[in-house]
């Protein structure tokens, strides 16, 4: 490979999915997907993935831990399409049927370094109030065609949604080539500051 | 420690000396022991028991000893991890080596000396040994840890590593004894893991020596622990299987490990399994001492050496146990414990008796320090949020407001004195101020100023030509001098005006105080002489005039000369004009005499230039000279002026003063008015109310309205504040009585930081209150008009106001901090203005681009450049002045747009990587779903756009050679364009999305389908007649290749032709010998099968016997999307037909006779075709099933085959005949898994309002009957309003007018005017079919009108329907557009009409036509009925047309669209008003019949690879003959004769054969039509074929085409 001209640079995104709060439900697991433009394409790693059903602890903390770790590398020609990782949270309703918990997506970090998201979940509303109580009965909520949906912007107006609770996510970004492709993601390097505070220790305090 | 590093080289030089020569010795001494070993081992274990006994009460210096003793057998490991890799710990060790090992050797000594009676004879034997070993960093270790907490804290961490790193080096060196280049740069680069992967063969055999020494010894050591001893050695064994496993995996890259694999299914075992390899449970038994130690180690026990451990803290064993287990599954486990084995603890921190003093009375006084102290609740940090920044919650903040008084300015209860003394305190008031200011005297001294300036100017350069820097410069201060003049002129007349005023007002008083005769205001007014020195004071006043007198001259002498240099200019202008005129006309003059040599170009030039000249022929009118200005005025202007607003001279200088000493007259002295306003006056109170961040903190005292109408409250109020101080307003309340009334509110601005309580003066704050006020007493009131003339003119109403003296500050506190927040929180800093003109208001927001304006107001501002206020302004200017930036002539909305643009529009074309954004970002086809555009523009090859390009150019060409007529070709291009303009539509609807495009929700279940299930409990689980269910549809993106398949169940046939006996004679039956082989003679008329071909494709049924078969069977065939792509608009361009053909198995025996073996069989297997039916997958796409009966698509004639007698009595009008004849086939298609049919567009179009002509009224009249039809029969189609191929929304009448068919038509039965009507179906059926779902990929109906349908030859059924219909109709006949569904085709349009009072509909893509009760009928349900003046839709139960009543003159059977409520308009048809035919062309038909003949014949031995293709001529050109006749009979009645003809030509020949009609399009689907048939297949060797191709034209370029096929055989 001609290093000095390089045609593609590289983003490895390692980190995990750390866990959930959910105040509101329990035994939950989550689906990861990558989505990402034409211009992009995964070289290494997992496109996909799921995790194992966590439970809350009985004692005081209210989170849900997956630690479910995340390794992918993409190869693109073309920051137009920056991946997205976007999760959807499942778990057992009162019945015991399968429902989603929420829906999510973020944007995968610009610059290299660690990042900690935190991203905040949501799922579509029923459109009717009778279907909302059918909808609990049977066990069958609204779901979105295709989760991929909360990381397009186009058609999103037609829906309502609500919020749900959170899923955080730690990054490990680290980028080649990008510069040498004169793409400039500000600061790079490990003077990027880690943030301090993941996103449930905030929760944590009174 | 100095002194030994000094030596350091020394002493590694000696180290290794001595290590290599004890490695020498150790190698022996192996030999010896491993010899020795059993005999010594029972004395040792002695030995070292009673030692360890002796150790609790010798003390430290028998534990030396005994530790060297144990440490003997460790030493052969560690001695060799020294070895070479001296690092700079292990440097920095050895300092401490040799420092530690002084001190052990002392020890020893005395040790030695000591216990030398204890020691045996072994030790001693030992001894020189033992003395090497001290030398060891083993025992220097154990000694670290002991010695001082600080050094062991350093070595603890790296000891292990290093210690590891080195002996791995160390086992290198053994082996090899140097390391290759590439060991050196894995050693450098690589992350070691712990165990030494790569070790060599020989080193690893001498450690397992090393070991099996160590686990001698270690048995000793292990005797008095009582773990049970078979465990040992099983224990041993572990880690070396462990180690040996770790050498294979080193080998393999992480990058074999990864692979990439669709999710699977995994088995509850081997999930179990999977877990088990995860997830892992330590175990509660304890570990053995030996595996937590590295190898060769054996533990040791400091306490018993004699040092001091400390109490480890309590855990219990099982958790200990649970621990260790688990350290020990992790990779460098071993190195948490410590040297006994035990896990590494810290003493226990927990002391034993409490260290805290008791506290003994618990109810008494406690000890004072001990007292719990109350403390106040202190709001949290949170709660100060709106201070943001303030961390400090104790810090707060105080706002002091001092109200110290109120003062009206005027008041209802004001008497007229008093507005007068107001009037005039306010004009004093002005007075003082001004004379503060003194603005005329300064005024006065810079004009005198910058006169001076000039004089001295003007003299210093007399003598000289002035420069243009100079005049400018003079030019400049005379317009400066004239400014002040001006800006002076009006101040002193300010001055002398407000003088007069104040003196008008004090008569006014003065008069007033009089009429009424008392006294209400102290007001007293003097005027101070003061008498000036008159000469002088004349002197001045005249070298005043005079100055302004030349200057004013010298101005008006300017500007005459500038106009007069204008006129000038003008004039010259002028003169040249006339002059050009008089030539000119001479000019012309010259030319009207002609020249006719001229050449034209001159003429043309000259022409050119008199016409360029045309529009000033006019003379301009000729310019006045300017008037000389009279100079004489001027002094007397300026005389007058100044006499008006100046100070005569001489005359003494008037200074008022203003004081409050008048009496003012007694209440008893006064009027009764007047006292009852007094009285009023003081009954009112007032007070005021502070309102901070709008909550009222405060209120002063209420205190009584005074005489003079002022106020004094003189109260501070200090506000403690939390909240960010957004506003603080007073509100002035006024009392009367009991009742209190708000006057005014007054807004204090928030006080900056800086402004503390004893700083600041106090400020009056106007205010005023619109409130209307009357009285029936002196009061004036409020807003009441108000006159002081006598002739009540001169009206004024005055409003309640006043002003209010207050501060607001920031408080101090008690250590004269300011208790203000921080100034960041200050919201809303003040607006500083820009000096004395603020550049926004000046030239507004939007100008504020514009550069021009900007100067203008710049220079007019005279904005002082030094100032840093004004620095932004100055460099903007500057560049403006430059010339670099011109401001635009033309107005732009986004003037930065060309800014933004990153590169220039030129680049943008031509950058190639740019483009193929572009394109696809616009979803051109081609680019759609491009990946890995190259991120840089080299790598844009132009093979990217070649195919693009070319398909852009071919737009315009179209190949010919596909279209066999150039005719087609241009139609094939039309319709690429239509289609290209119907799919961005398209494109641009895909993205207007709906909830379910995006939301997967369940339905709400309505009463009824709660109904039906619970009805479906009842119901029984296996009824005997099952019946289809719904299944679930799958969204299309998600599926891959394979995962859907095209289930075709094939149940059975009727009326299929039957065999006819191979005979000479008609009617006579022989018994063929092929026949007669198989038995059952007369029983065996056909065998068919079916055969399903889709996509490459091929399955076939069973074989059934009878015309009348029933397969019943289920073929799965495979569905593979065009390039893998599942989404709905690509499943919904899928051009692939189901065809499904039925053939006859016709089995043929030959006896072979082989001499050798006797007779013997060979079968052949031949299928005859005997007919088709094809279904575009589009239909089972939108469709999702297909399930009926179909016609079969059977050859007119079929040689060797007949059909069966018809069941079915022909009706008395004879081309009523049943059309039932035929063959049927019943099949059941669909979609496995169903897929959701993909949104029409014509929905998604209706809701992008496509443009229209029609009218608003009629469109919503639609648009509800629509909506209303669908609500009530969501199943019945309903068409209103269609689009055009404009794309137009027409209304679906206008398409239906009477049209004529072709003459021709009508001329082949000018007598029967009904036979002529199936010949209009069959033309109409012979316009090729084109579905506009294939080709606009969507379900998107486009209607092109007849002239439209006929040029471009091509359409859908609604096209033929409409042509169909309107042909009849203009035939007299009575005739409508049935908009149904039908199978195969779904949604469609046939046509209806009344013939004799009975109803026929008409297939017009066919041309068949069925009565109304034919079973066999594909119209399946009649949604509405069109004809050109109205639209009726069926709300009648039942939809099919057998049940139907077509009377649509019931209102209760029909709904008509047009009713008397809503009459039709008249609409005009947008039909042509006739039809224009191209006559037939037979010559052209001709060729075209040549050509395809010879295509189909290269064709069919192109498809005969292996055998030889023979052509029967004879029976070709006997087929030939047939083919027009049949055309003539339109294929409907086989002539019997033909065959018989055909037989006794061909005698011999066993023939089979069919004609094939189809309608011409393209070469393509005839070339397909034959294939499919099959015929080419026989394998026969002695076959022969015959092929005959027969075109026949109709009008416009409609053909037939006819092509017969036969096979022969001879028998």
């Amino acid at each position: 490979m001609a290093a000095s001209n390089p045609s593609v640079f590289l983003l490895t995104v390692n980190g995990n999915i750390e866990g959930a709060n959910f105040p509101e439900y329990d035994n939950l697991y989550c689906k990861y997907c990558f989505v990402y433009g034409h211009d992009w394409a995964p070289t290494t790693g997992l496109e996909e993935g799921i995790t194992q059903i966590a439970s809350k602890s009985s004692q005081a903390s209210h989170r849900l831990i997956w630690n479910f770790p995340l390794a992918t590398t993409f190869k693109s020609t073309n920051p137009s399409g920056w991946p997205q990782l976007v999760v959807s949270v499942y778990g057992p309703d009162v019945f015991g049927n399968d429902v989603v918990r929420g829906y999510g997506a973020t944007h995968i970090p610009f610059t290299p370094g660690q990042h900690t998201k935190t991203i905040p979940m949501f799922v579509p509303e029923p459109t009717w109030r009778l279907q909302k109580f059918t909808g609990w009965l049977t066990g069958r909520r609204p779901e979105y065609t295709d989760p991929k949906v909360v990381a397009q912007g186009e058609g999103r107006e037609v829906t309502r949604v609500h919020s749900q609770g959170f899923v955080s996510v730690s990054f490990l970004i680290m980028t080649k080539d990008m510069k040498k492709m004169d793409y400039d993601t500000g600061p790079s390097g490990p003077a990027n500051k880690p943030s301090a505070t993941s996103g449930w220790s905030t929760e944590e305090q009174p | 420690m100095e002194a030994l590093e000094d030596g350091e080289e020394d002493e590694r030089e000696a180290l290794k000396r001595h290590l290599r020569a004890e490695r020498q010795k150790r190698k022996k001494r192996l030999l010896e022991q491993s010899s020795l070993q059993k005999s010594r081992d029972a004395d040792d274990v002695k030995d070292v028991t009673s030692i360890q006994q002796y150790s609790a009460d010798e003390g430290p210096s028998e534990k030396a000893d005994d530790s060297v003793v144990l440490s003997k057998s460790r030493t052969g490991s560690q001695k060799v991890l020294c070895a070479p890799g001296l690092t700079s710990i292990t440097q920095h060790t050895h300092h401490l080596d040799d420092f530690v090992k002084r001190r052990l050797e002392e020890k020893l000594k005395a040790a030695r000396s000591k216990g030398e009676s204890l020691q045996d004879k072994e030790a001693s034997l030992e001894f020189p040994s033992r003395l090497h070993s001290l030398k060891d960093r083993d025992t220097v270790t154990r000694f670290d840890r002991e010695a001082d907490a600080d050094r062991a804290g350093r070595r603890d961490s790296p000891s292990p590593l290093s210690t590891r790193v080195r002996f791995r080096e160390a086992a290198r060196q053994v082996g090899k004894g140097l390391p290759t280049a590439e060991e050196a740069f894995n050693f450098f680069t690589l992350n070691f893991d712990p165990d030494p992967p790569d070790v060599i063969e020989t080193s690893s055999r001498r450690r397992q020596k090393q070991r099996k020494t160590t686990d001698e010894d270690e048995e000793h050591e292990d005797v008095d622990e009582d773990i049970q001893e078979e465990n040992e050695t099983q224990s041993e064994e572990a880690p070396l299987v462990q180690t040996q496993e770790d050498l294979f995996v080193i080998d393999q890259s992480p990058q074999d490990f990864l692979e990439i694999k669709k999710a699977e299914y995994v088995g509850y075992q081997k999930l179990l399994q999977r877990q088990s390899e995860l997830l892992f449970t330590p175990s509660f038994r304890t570990v053995p001492t030996s595996i937590k130690l590295p190898e060769n180690m054996k533990p040791r026990y400091l306490e018993d050496e004699g040092l001091y451990v400390g109490e480890r803290p309590p855990v219990s064993l099982t958790n200990e146990n649970i621990l260790e287990n688990r350290i020990l599954k992790m990779e460098e486990g071993k190195k948490w414990f410590g040297d006994d084995g035990r896990i590494i603890a810290l003493p226990n921190p927990i002391k034993e008796s409490s260290t805290r003093p008791p506290l003994f009375h618990m109810e008494e006084a406690l000890d004072p320090a001990l007292q719990t102290v109350y403390r106040k609740a202190v709001k949290s940090k949170y709660a100060n949020l709106y201070i943001a920044g303030g961390a400090d919650p104790e810090g707060d903040y105080q706002l002091d407001v001092d109200v110290s008084g109120l003062i009206f300015s005027h008041h209802p209860l004001f008497s007229r004195e008093h507005v007068l003394g107001a009037r005039l305190a306010q004009l004093y008031d002005q007075y003082l101020t001004r004379q503060r200011n003194n603005l005329t005297g300064h005024l006065t001294d810079k004009l005198n100023g910058l006169r001076n300036a000039l004089r001295n100017m003007l003299e210093s350069h007399s003598g000289l030509n002035p420069t243009q820097a100079l005049q400018q410069r003079i030019s400049e201060y005379n317009l400066e001098v004239r400014n002040t003049r001006h800006l002076r002129d009006s101040e002193q007349e300010k001055d002398r005006t407000l003088l007069k005023n104040i003196v008008k007002v004090w008569k006014a008083i003065k008069a007033l105080r009089e009429f009424q005769k008392f006294t209400n205001t102290p007001y007293k007014l003097y005027l101070r002489r003061e008498n000036v020195d008159r000469v002088s004071d004349e002197q001045d006043y005249e070298d005043e005039i005079l100055a302004e007198v030349v200057e004013l001259e010298a101005e008006t002498e300017e500007e005459y000369q500038n106009k007069l240099a204008e006129y000038k200019k003008r004039l010259e202008e002028w003169k040249l004009c006339r002059k050009k005129q008089k030539a000119k006309k001479k000019k012309q003059k010259k030319k009207k005499k002609g020249q006719a040599q001229d050449d034209t170009e001159g003429e043309d030039e000259e022409q050119d230039v008199s016409e360029s000249e045309g529009p000033t022929d006019e003379p301009p009118p000729k310019p006045e000279p300017p008037e000389r200005p009279d100079l004489g005025s001027i002094e007397q202007w300026v005389r007058e002026k100044t006499l008006r607003i100046r100070r005569k001279p001489g005359e003494a200088i008037l200074i008022p003063e203003l004081s409050a000493s008048a009496n003012i007259t007694a209440s008893e002295l006064c009027p009764r008015a007047e006292t009852a306003r007094r009285e009023d006056v003081a009954r009112r109170s007032l007070f005021t109310k502070i309102l901070y961040n709008d909550k009222e903190v405060s209120r002063t005292d209420s205190r009584s309205l005074n005489t003079d109408f002022r106020v004094h409250f003189g109260q501070i109020f200090n506000l403690k504040i939390v909240n960010c101080p957004q506003s603080i307003s007073l509100q002035v309340f006024e009392e009367i009585g009991s009742s209190c009334s708000l006057l005014a509110q007054v807004f204090l601005p928030v006080p900056e930081p800086s402004v503390v309580t004893g700083s600041v003066p106090l400020e009056e704050f106007e205010f005023s209150s619109n409130q209307r006020v009357m009285f029936d007493h002196e009061g004036v009131g409020s807003d009441v008009p108000l006159s002081f003339e006598a002739d009540g003119s001169n009206k004024q109403s005055l409003l309640t106001s006043g002003k209010v003296s207050c501060c607001v500050s920031w408080g101090i506190g008690d250590d004269d901090v300011p208790l203000a927040p921080p100034i960041s929180q200050q919201p809303g800093g003040v607006h500083s203005g820009m000096g004395c003109l603020d550049a926004v208001s000046y030239i507004g927001a939007s100008g504020l681009y514009d550069m021009k304006k900007i100067g203008e107001w710049a220079r007019q501002s005279r904005l002082d450049p030094n100032d840093p206020k004004n620095a932004s302004i100055m460099q903007l200017l500057k560049v403006a002045s430059s010339g670099e930036v011109t401001a635009p002539e033309y107005f732009r909305l986004e003037h930065l747009q060309e800014e933004f643009n990153f590169v220039t529009d030129e680049e943008l074309e031509k950058s190639g990587r740019f483009r193929l954004l572009k394109l696809r970002n616009q979803e051109v086809a081609e680019f759609r779903n491009y990946k890995f555009i190259p991120a840089l523009e080299r790598e844009v090859t132009d093979t990217v756009f070649q195919e693009y390009e070319k398909r852009l150019k071919e737009g315009e060409v179209i190949d010919t050679k596909e279209h066999l007529d150039s005719h087609r070709a241009l139609v094939a291009k039309y319709l690429q364009k239509i289609r290209e303009s119907v799919i961005n539509r398209f494109l641009l609807a895909k993205h207007h999305y709906l909830l379910s495009d995006l939301v997967i929700e369940e339905e709400i279940p309505t009463i009824g389908i709660l109904g039906i299930n619970l009805f479906k409990l009842a119901e029984p689980k296996r009824p005997l007649k099952p019946q289809r269910k719904e299944r679930k549809k799958v969204t299309a993106q998600n599926l891959s290749d394979g995962d859907i398949k095209l289930l075709v169940n094939i149940i059975r046939a009727y009326d299929i032709p039957v065999r006819r006996l191979q005979s000479n004679k008609p009617g006579q039956s022989s018994h063929s010998a092929l026949q007669g082989s198989i038995g059952l003679l007369d029983q065996i008329q056909v065998r068919p099968f079916v055969e399903v071909s889709f996509q490459r494709t091929v399955l076939q049924t069973a074989t059934a016997d009878g015309p009348n078969p029933c397969w019943n069977e289920e073929l799965q065939l495979p569905f593979s999307a065009p390039n893998g792509d599942y989404s709905t608009a690509s499943l919904q361009s899928v051009k692939d037909e189901v065809f499904i053909n039925i053939f006859d198995e016709v089995v043929h025996e030959t006896v072979m006779n082989d001499k050798n073996r006797g007779k013997s069989i060979q079968t052949h297997i031949e299928k005859r075709w005997l007919g088709s039916v094809k279904i575009p997958f589009s239909t089972i796409y939108s469709q999702s099933k297909i399930d009926g009966t179909f016609k079969v698509n059977t050859p007119a004639v079929l040689l060797g085959y007949s059909k069966e007698k018809s069941h079915f009595t022909n009706s008395g009008f004879d081309i009523l005949r049943s059309l039932s004849e035929g063959t049927f086939i019943t099949l059941f298609i669909t979609v496995d898994p169903q897929l959701v049919p993909g949104e029409s567009v014509r929905e998604k179009i209706k809701e992008m309002k496509f443009d229209t002509q029609e009218d608003e009224r009629l469109l919503q009249a639609s648009e509800r009957f629509e909506r209303d039809a669908a609500q009530r029969y969501p199943e019945r189609p309903c068409i209103t309003t269609v689009i055009d191929l404009s794309g137009k929304t027409v209304f679906i009448t206008r398409y239906i007018r009477p049209l004529s068919p072709p003459k021709e038509l009508l001329d082949e039965f000018p007598n029967n005017p009904l036979e002529a009507t199936p010949l209009v179906a069959r033309f109409v059926s012979l316009i090729p079919s084109l579905p506009d779902q294939v080709s606009f990929s969507a379900t998107c109906d486009l209607w092109s009108t007849c002239d439209q349908f006929l040029t471009l030859l091509a359409g859908d059924e609604e096209e033929h329907a409409v042509l169909l219909c309107n042909y009849f109709l203009s035939m007299g006949k009575k005739a409508w557009l049935i908009i149904g569904t039908a199978i195969p085709e779904g949604p469609t349009a046939y046509v209806l009409t009344l013939e004799q009072n009975l109803y026929l509909i008409w297939n017009p893509s066919s041309g068949q036509f069925y009565g109304q009760y034919d079973t066999f009928c594909p119209l399946q349900a009649v949604g509405c009925l069109v004809n050109p003046d109205n639209v009726w839709f069926n709300i009648q139960q039942y939809t099919s047309p057998m049940r139907v009543s077509f009377d649509i003159s019931k209102a209760h059977l029909w709904k008509p669209f047009f009713s008397r409520t809503f009459s039709h308009p008249g609409l005009s048809s947008i039909q042509p008003e006739e039809l224009v035919y191209r006559r037939t062309d037979r010559a052209a038909a001709a060729e075209l019949q040549d050509r395809i003949e010879r295509i189909l014949k290269e064709k069919i031995m192109e498809w005969r690879p292996r055998q030889p293709t023979r052509w029967n001529r004879y029976c070709t050109t006997t087929l030939k003959q047939f083919l027009p006749k049949l055309e003539l009979i339109r294929g409907q009645d086989v002539a019997e004769g033909h065959r018989h003809e055909l037989q006794s030509l061909l005698g011999d020949y066993r023939i089979s054969g069919f004609p094939l009609n189809l309608a011409f399009s393209e070469i393509r689907p005839i070339i397909e039509a034959v294939y499919s048939t099959g015929i080419h297949s026989v394998q026969a060797s002695n076959v022969e074929f015959a092929l005959a191709v027969y075109v026949h034209p109709y009008p416009n370029n409609v053909m037939s085409v006819w092509i017969y096929l036969a096979s022969l055989v001879l028998t």
